[in-house]
């Protein structure tokens, strides 16, 4: 029979999403209506075996519903059908999957289907066990055939739960009792009433408190079923009119909510080692934020330009150009974000410049603005918000009292259900206190100063090199992609295309490690060194990344110079053309040129999206093939070449490696800076980061799970997470400085993107105030932002952050005053205590000495009368 | 009704499926001991021993739920802490002395520490945590540190909570 057991567990666990609400309600008077039940029924259910058995607890069930009455009827007809199948297929099984079916539909009489499935194991058990194998197929068809019907009836049995979601809780003689209860209640007074309201809210307290008892489960158990007795009969009574049928319903959503609440609990703390859970709360963070922007650009910016704005191939930007037409759909092209993909809503260059689009009349490069600035607006309140918040957390804790029995009872992990997880931790909770005993051996002691600070600016020296090293080369393989760009990208290698972004994830893969080999020569405290080394880490990201920016703007100054001829030459050509036309067909007829055929600017805007693009594109590849290489190569071959090696792999030099969280939260920072500064002239950039941080959740933690060890020195997250969090401001205040440099200063390309025409890319704002809005706003508006008014706003703004923030500051020292006090009163306190004790200990020494002293003068003293009398009474004889 | 079937499939030989006519079987702590939850867990057989009613790891379907609604992340922490200093109790004389933190300290590290420094860890534990300076940890002690703990919801078993107790 433990197979139908599996499968039931099986099966409840299927059902368990939908129908957990109700269960975790019953689950408790369940139990209890069981064994109550139980009672009652044992002389009836027990007696008979097989079908009649069956039949007469269906007909028990069938009377238990009568409240079902719709339902009622389809049940027995299916019943009956299944009787029918019973037969043909005939046997257990088919008494097994009754069971299954009855538990699905009504789990809240489960009591029987046990005994049903007691009988039949009495069965089976006197059927003898060869037939076992063919039992299990049996089951197994039954499985899928139940399935299919379990469908349609999972709808109809949600509406009766929900419907009736109390009464299907109780026995029919506890409703009668119940609503006697009722009629008896409203004769009742108001001062009874209200003491029968406390008399259930203190039972109501009892159950909540019950679970914070030490009981035996015994004990809680009765408690609980006598008090819930009690406060189900009278609660709902207690409500005036419908109150009965409301508090049911309240009952039910607060705990669907409960539900809902723990499980976004359990779902943010999914992770259960807690440094590298760490990380992928960051990822998800991050993920959050970029589902949000990407939001943002997709819904207003793509969505409407590609619904309503003009066609593919209506006009010049919309078309590829006639020279690319042969090569714009190859994969290589578009894999570059070349050929059609240029010409996409994915990049700046596709937008037109029309004011209004479709009938809605949506002001597409109006919101492309907004959306631009409300992206970078609404990145830097999120990350200020969450920067206070965890101030807010941090500021309070950070108590170091109880280090070493911290570590002593609560570093292991109870989760753990894995020997080599365990074999992990524990060797990290030997390792950690180990640390942790240094490190106390540490504060006493001192080193050579001399020798160390000579090394630790050696290692800087050495650093330094290696940022100015990474930083030349970028520059240099910038300018060289130039000279090939301007030859024209055909003529080159795969290599010499992509050397750009290649050697930026090369170098921000490699020099890491360098700087890991270098700070060992620096012997710091690892928590100082994993601040430094990652201080050198962003310097070196922020190094290339600029690097990478001043080489753009310098390509972005070539394309407008280039722009400036091109300008010449269309209206030169267009003034031929005219002319040509002029001259051939006198009738002046309309010329047609198709779109591709038009000779175009380069578009300045769209060539700086497609580096972006491509940038975090190679970047999230080499993330990924060193993910594969790095972490799973390695592990397959440790593990397995191990067998055939001539020393320990697992323990030795390559061994597995460690999941890097500070670099990986490093590298997930600078993925969304990049983001950041290229979302303005690719609106796609939000889309695909979407996709990346999806991909690498799962591959990461994939990887994790399968490949990686914890790390042996593990520090606690808490008190750095600010610091990851100040480099994103930083990075994000960095990022959105070139492209409002660019938005501001550079004027927009004359052929290309939403903001063509224009002088500026912000004087879409000036044209829709003075087109869109009344007169008087405009004029209102321009008094606004007039420097005489927005000055003093300025300066008031500035005055209030100061006041704001020294306020803070006194607070934050009154705070600290008030902990040296509280921790000086603990250790006052402490000491009192043991002076106290010591001194009763010395009382209770120097009571016994005393009492030991009398008892052994009265000894003494005994002895002396008793050797008095002794030599009396010798005295005495003689 | 889950952790039925997870306490049945330990023995399917010694419970019956329809537990409430025999309340008093009891599985033996080599059964308990083997779940997947304890097996790697250097604490198992203090666990199971304090859970059970007779004290030597042998559990009654009610210790079982008991277990489990206690080690779950939804119970509270003082219940928590309670059976916390329990299972580090070794000797069951309601202190935790020098002796428990050594067990312990073995525990966690397999034997790994030499001696000196399981000596230095245990001294500098009841430096830290004893209050009344008897020596000794007594339940005050070990609550007042140990709900003062950041991760100390480590203590739970399952991730979801299973009993609703």
């Amino acid at each position: 029979m433990s197979t139908a057991g599996e499968q039931d567990a099986g099966l409840s666990l299927q059902e368990e999403h939908e129908s957990k609400t109700h269960r975790t309600k019953r689950r408790d008077g369940d139990r209890q209506k069981k064994k109550r039940r139980n009672e009652r029924r044992k002389g009836g259910t027990r007696a008979g075996e097989g079908e009649e058995d069956l039949q007469a607890v269906s007909e028990k069930r069938e009377r238990s519903k009568r409240k079902r009455a719709k339902s009622k009827q389809e049940t027995s007809r299916r019943e009956n059908n299944e009787e029918e199948e019973a037969q043909l297929t005939g046997g257990k099984g088919t008494k097994a999957r009754k069971d299954i079916r009855n538990e699905k539909t009504r789990r809240m009489e489960k009591e029987e289907v046990r005994e049903v499935e007691e009988n039949v194991d009495k069965g089976k058990k006197k059927q003898g066990s060869t037939k076992k194998g063919e039992k299990k197929e049996d089951g197994g068809k039954q499985l899928v055939k139940g399935k299919a019907r379990e469908v349609k009836k999972k709808k109809h049995k949600k509406a009766e739960t929900s419907s009736e979601p109390e009464t299907s809780e109780e026995d029919d003689d506890e409703e009668e009792d119940n609503d006697k209860d009722v009629v008896r209640l409203e004769c009742l007074s108001p001062e009874e009433l209200e003491k029968l309201k406390e008399a259930v809210d203190e039972r109501k307290k009892l159950i909540q408190s019950l679970r914070g008892k030490p009981w035996a489960m015994k004990k809680k158990l009765v408690t609980l079923r006598e008090s819930q007795e009690f406060v189900e009969k009278y609660e709902g009574a207690l409500g005036k009119g419908k109150g009965r049928k409301l508090y049911a319903y309240k009952v039910l959503m607060t705990k669907k909510w409960m539900k809902f609440q723990r499980d976004f609990e359990n779902f943010k703390t999914g992770c259960s080692i807690v440094t590298v859970a760490s990380y992928f709360l960051f990822l998800r963070w991050m993920y959050g934020i970029n589902m949000i922007l990407f939001g943002l650009t997709f819904g207003l910016v793509m969505v409407p330009e590609a619904l309503m704005g003009r066609p593919y191939g209506s006009m010049p930007r919309k078309t590829v150009p006639r020279a690319e037409e042969a090569s714009a759909m190859d994969f290589a092209v578009l894999w570059d974000f070349g050929g059609y993909a240029q010409y996409s809503v994915l990049f700046y260059g596709y937008y037109n410049n029309q004011r209004t689009v479709g009938w809605l009349k949506f002001r597409m490069p109006l919101s492309y603005f907004l959306v631009g600035v409300g992206t970078v607006a609404y990145s830097y309140m999120v990350v200020i918000r969450t920067m206070a918040r965890n101030a807010n957390e941090s500021g309070v804790g950070d108590d170091n009292s109880f280090n070493f029995s911290w570590k002593m009872f609560t570093s292991w992990d109870y989760l753990i259900g894995n020997a080599e997880t365990a074999d992990n931790k524990f060797a990290s909770i030997t390792t950690s206190f180990k640390e942790a005993i240094l490190e106390e051996q540490e504060s006493h002691k001192d080193d050579n100063i001399h020798l160390t600070r000579f090394l630790r600016v050696l290692a800087n020296f050495l650093v330094l090199c290696c940022l100015a090293g990474s930083g030349y080369l970028i520059y240099f393989v910038v300018r060289r992609s130039q000279k090939f760009a301007l030859d024209g990208l055909e003529n080159h290698t795969w290599w010499e295309r992509n050397e750009v972004n290649m050697v930026m994830s090369l170098l921000g893969m490699f020099c890491p490690m360098l700087f890991d080999v270098i700070s060992t020569l620096e012997n710091y405290h690892p928590r100082v060194a994993l601040q430094w080394q990652l201080g050198r880490i962003f310097a070196l990201f922020l190094g290339n990344l600029y690097t990478f920016i001043i080489a753009l703007m310098d390509e972005i100054n070539l394309k407008r110079k280039e722009e400036k001829i091109v300008k010449f030459n269309i209206t030169t050509w267009e003034a031929s053309l005219y002319n040509g036309t002029v001259s051939e067909n006198s009738t002046a007829s309309p010329v047609t040129i198709h779109p591709a055929d038009v000779p175009r600017g380069p578009c300045w805007e769209t060539m700086v999206g497609q580096e972006f693009v491509r940038l975090i594109i190679s970047d999230t590849m080499t993330t990924y093939i060193t993910l594969l290489i790095g972490d799973f190569l390695r592990a397959v071959l440790v593990r397995f070449l191990n067998y055939c090696w001539c020393w320990d792999l697992e323990a030795g030099f390559p061994s597995y490696s460690e999941f890097d969280v500070s670099g990986n939260v490093l590298g997930l920072i600078f993925n969304q800076g990049m983001i950041w500064m290229g979302s303005f002239y690719a609106p796609c950039l939000p889309a695909l980061n979407v996709i990346r941080l999806h991909v690498s959740m799962y591959l990461q933690c994939w990887a994790v799970m399968c490949c990686n060890v914890p790390q042996e020195r593990v520090f606690k997250a808490s008190g750095s997470n600010n610091f990851y969090m100040a480099m994103l401001l930083v990075i994000l205040f960095l990022s959105t400085l070139p492209a409002i440099y660019t938005i501001v200063s550079i004027p927009p390309s004359f052929d290309c993107g939403p903001f063509s025409g224009k002088n500026r890319m912000f004087d879409v704002i000036h044209e829709t105030l003075e087109s869109d809005f009344p007169p008087w706003f405009s004029k209102v508006f321009s008094y606004a932002s007039n420097p005489g008014l927005v000055l003093p706003f300025i300066l008031l703004m500035v005055l209030a952050i100061y006041y704001l923030q020294s306020t803070s500051k006194s607070y934050r020292e009154a705070n600290v005053e008030l902990k040296k006090k509280l921790q000086m009163q603990n250790e006052e306190n402490k000491r009192k205590n043991k002076r106290a004790a010591l001194k009763a200990q010395m009382d209770l020494e120097e009571a016994r000495m005393t009492a030991q002293e009398q008892q052994r003068n009265n000894n003494a003293s005994v002895q002396d009368q008793e050797s008095g009398s002794l030599n009396s009474n010798i005295n005495k004889e003689y | 009704s889950k952790l039925f079937y997870r306490y049945r499939d330990l023995a399917p030989q010694l419970v019956p499926l329809d537990y409430t006519n025999h309340p008093d079987v009891k599985l033996p702590y080599e059964l308990i001991g083997s779940m997947p939850e304890l097996k790697d867990n250097p604490f198992r057989q203090r666990i199971a021993e304090v859970f059970s009613e007779d004290g030597e790891g042998n559990m009654t379907l009610d210790d079982f739920l008991d277990m489990f609604s206690v080690l779950s992340e939804m119970a509270p922490r003082d219940l928590k802490a309670y059976y916390a200093f329990k299972i580090y109790d070794f000797n069951n004389d309601d202190f935790i002395c020098k002796s428990d933190l050594e067990k312990t300290l073995n525990k966690l590290t397999r034997n790994e520490l030499t001696e000196d420094e399981v000596r230095m860890v245990c001294e500098k534990v009841i430096d830290e945590a004893d209050l009344d300076n008897d020596g000794r940890l007594s339940l005050e002690d070990f609550q007042h540190m140990i709900v003062r703990a950041p991760d100390f919801l480590s203590f739970s078993l399952t991730e979801t909570p299973t009993v609703m107790l």
